[in-house]
């Protein structure tokens, strides 16, 4: 019997055939840790005995979620970090870089067929590369510095084929939130995505990339893109690796297989307070929004600020409405600013800040007061994620947040 | 012997322990912040034995380990919930605090005086017993060595 994409990922690395359902150790290619979860697993290796870590060359650190440093603690966090990194030989990315699931593919860090573990949850972004690439808890995290290794389940697979062309302004941001829709918050827990089909092969790396992303919010361990042309052409001269096939086997055993026409998807839009209450733009469109979040790790590229400038045309963003723009990461942000599109935006009234998570997770910067309506191009709509608990936070396209903040209500991008 | 600590489907690890909180590590100091702005009397009230009931997907979100740890804070021991999301699930094994599947949680009532029999798995609610399915044989390990520190002791430096 054939196997999927995982299996073969986790055969590889266990040097025998493991099937879904196996428990196993496995060795890692990779370990990322940010400001935010990384001095936890730093504290629990030393609890562990301490000593070195598995690898310095495979430990990826750098801070993201609290940058500069947003208050004394966080500095004391880096801080604490940065002398690990030093006494361990670590390279530390440190605050220079950007948000971890961009900054990881961009420098080369991950593969396809690699194993990849970052204690955050959208860490599973990395399948966009073909990678099996999953987040964890800070004490598996400082088991995996100092081993190497982790146990993992090896979960069934939910192929998505997806096939047709997108229409005009509606992308695959708005694909992964009718999945998400679709399959539930826990629709895929305990299980890998798969994402197939012409709308996957045709999509550029940046758009699997906000794909893989939301995996985890339908409680998926992974979500993976067979990588083809698009992926060696992406990660060549970014790390050396010869291309190889790496897919499943059409006979594998699929725990679901679900299809679907993109061209039949119209703007998607998640409403409070979860990632699964999906319904059409135009189902909400006229709600006053607040703030309009364009960044993170789901859709802070330069495609999606393109995409972003292109609805913005010659207008200006509302007077209403304060508009905070973030590039996921310095190389992003770079070609963002020599595209001229910052000149752009902030001309049209938005603030755009340096490579960070910000407003992303309610930390750091840009924070919803009580009854406040926020449009993000982020990944979670929890209640109280990007401020007060009595603020209400939607997600959806870069699109679908330049068409609403050129208007100040919710806006299909269609009608821009 | 506790109380029951009632919540619905997919609480997510947002409102567990708000992100604003996340540069403080101290397990006691996190449970004064946790479920702040969601339900502000379990930090407030919650004591040692208190038991977490809930619905599905239990821990939704991010893989912050400050979840379990500041519910640990507060004293609780267990959570039972019908089901877990997954990277919550290891969190709380490998800190301590157990993650218990329970499909009958409905029918604990929030404040009701609750019992687990972690060795006979069930937990006893009003009289009644809802049992409690096993926690994965690999999962038992490192609970049964104290948590996934003190089974890397064990396996030392090799
Ligand atoms: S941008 Fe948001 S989702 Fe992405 S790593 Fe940062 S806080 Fe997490």
């Amino acid at each position: 019997m054939g196997l999927t994409i995982t299996e073969k990922i986790f055969s590889a690395h266990c040097k025998k055939e493991c099937r879904a359902g196996d428990v196993v150790m496995a060795p890692v290619d990779g370990a990322m840790i940010h400001d935010i979860t990384g001095p936890l697993a730093i504290n629990v290796m030393k609890e562990m005995g301490g000593g070195s870590v598995f690898d310095p060359k495979k430990v990826i650190m750098l801070f993201d979620h609290q940058i500069p440093a947003d208050s004394i603690s966080a500095a004391e966090n880096h801080v604490m970090m940065r002398t690990f990194a030093r006494e361990q030989g670590i390279h530390n990315y440190d605050i220079k870089e950007g948000v971890c699931h961009q900054v990881v593919p961009e420098k080369g860090r991950v593969k396809p067929g690699d194993i990849v573990v970052g204690s955050d949850s959208h860490t599973c972004a990395y399948g966009a590369l073909g990678a099996f690439s999953t987040g964890i808890g800070s004490t598996d995290m400082a088991y995996v510095l100092k081993f190497g290794e982790l146990y993992f389940r090896v979960p069934e697979t939910i192929r998505i084929n997806a096939n047709g062309k997108f229409q005009d302004r509606v992308g695959p941001k708005d694909l992964i939130l009718t999945l998400a829709g679709d399959i539930g918050a826990d629709g895929a827990t305990y299980r890998a995505l798969e994402f197939c089909g012409n709308a996957f092969s045709d999509m550029d790396i940046p758009g699997r990339m906000t794909c893989a992303n939301m995996a985890i919010e339908m409680g998926a361990k992974a979500g993976i893109v067979p990588p083809d042309e698009k992926t060696w052409e992406y990660l060549r001269g970014r790390t050396d690796c010869t291309p190889f096939s790496l897919a499943s086997d059409e006979e594998a055993k699929f725990f679901e297989k679900r299809n679907y026409d993109v061209s039949k998807i119209n703007p998607k839009i998640a409403v409070p307070h979860n990632v699964d209450n999906v319904v059409d733009v135009t189902e909400v469109a006229g709600k006053p929004v607040d703030q309009v979040f364009i960044g993170s790790c789901t859709n802070g590229r330069y495609e999606d600020f393109a995409e972003a400038a292109e609805v913005l045309g010659e207008n200006v963003f509302s007077e209403d409405v304060r508009v905070i723009m973030v590039p996921a990461s310095k190389a992003e942000y770079m070609k963002v600013l020599k595209a001229g599109l910052i000149e752009k935006f902030v001309e049209a009234g938005a603030l755009v800040e340096a490579p960070c998570c910000g407003p992303c997770m309610g930390g750091a910067f840009g924070l919803l007061a009580p009854g406040e309506v926020s449009l993000s191009t982020s990944n979670r709509n929890f209640r109280g994620r990007q401020g007060s608990t009595e603020s209400f936070v939607f997600l959806s396209s870069p699109a679908t947040a330049a068409a609403s903040a050129i208007t100040g209500v919710i806006t299909d991008p269609r009608e821009v | 012997m506790g109380r029951a600590w009632k919540f619905g489907d997919d609480i997510d690890t947002d409102a567990i322990i708000p992100g604003r909180f996340l540069t403080i590590y101290d397990p006691k100091e996190l449970a004064s912040h946790a479920f702040e702005g969601t339900r502000n009397d379990f930090a407030a009230e919650a004591k040692d034995g208190d038991v977490i009931v809930a619905g599905r997907n239990f821990g939704c979100g991010s893989s912050r380990e400050h979840a379990p740890l500041a519910l640990k804070g507060a004293g609780i021991e267990f959570v039972v919930a019908k089901s877990f999301a997954r990277i919550f699930y290891r969190n709380a094994i490998n800190t301590g605090v157990l993650p218990l599947v329970c499909p009958d949680t409905d029918k604990i009532a929030d404040g009701a005086e609750v019992f687990v029999n972690l060795k006979e798995a069930y937990i006893e609610a009003g009289d009644r017993r809802y049992p409690l399915e096993p926690i994965p044989e690999f999962m038992m390990r490192i609970v049964e060595a104290g948590g996934l520190v003190e089974y890397a002791k064990m396996r030392g430096n090799k």
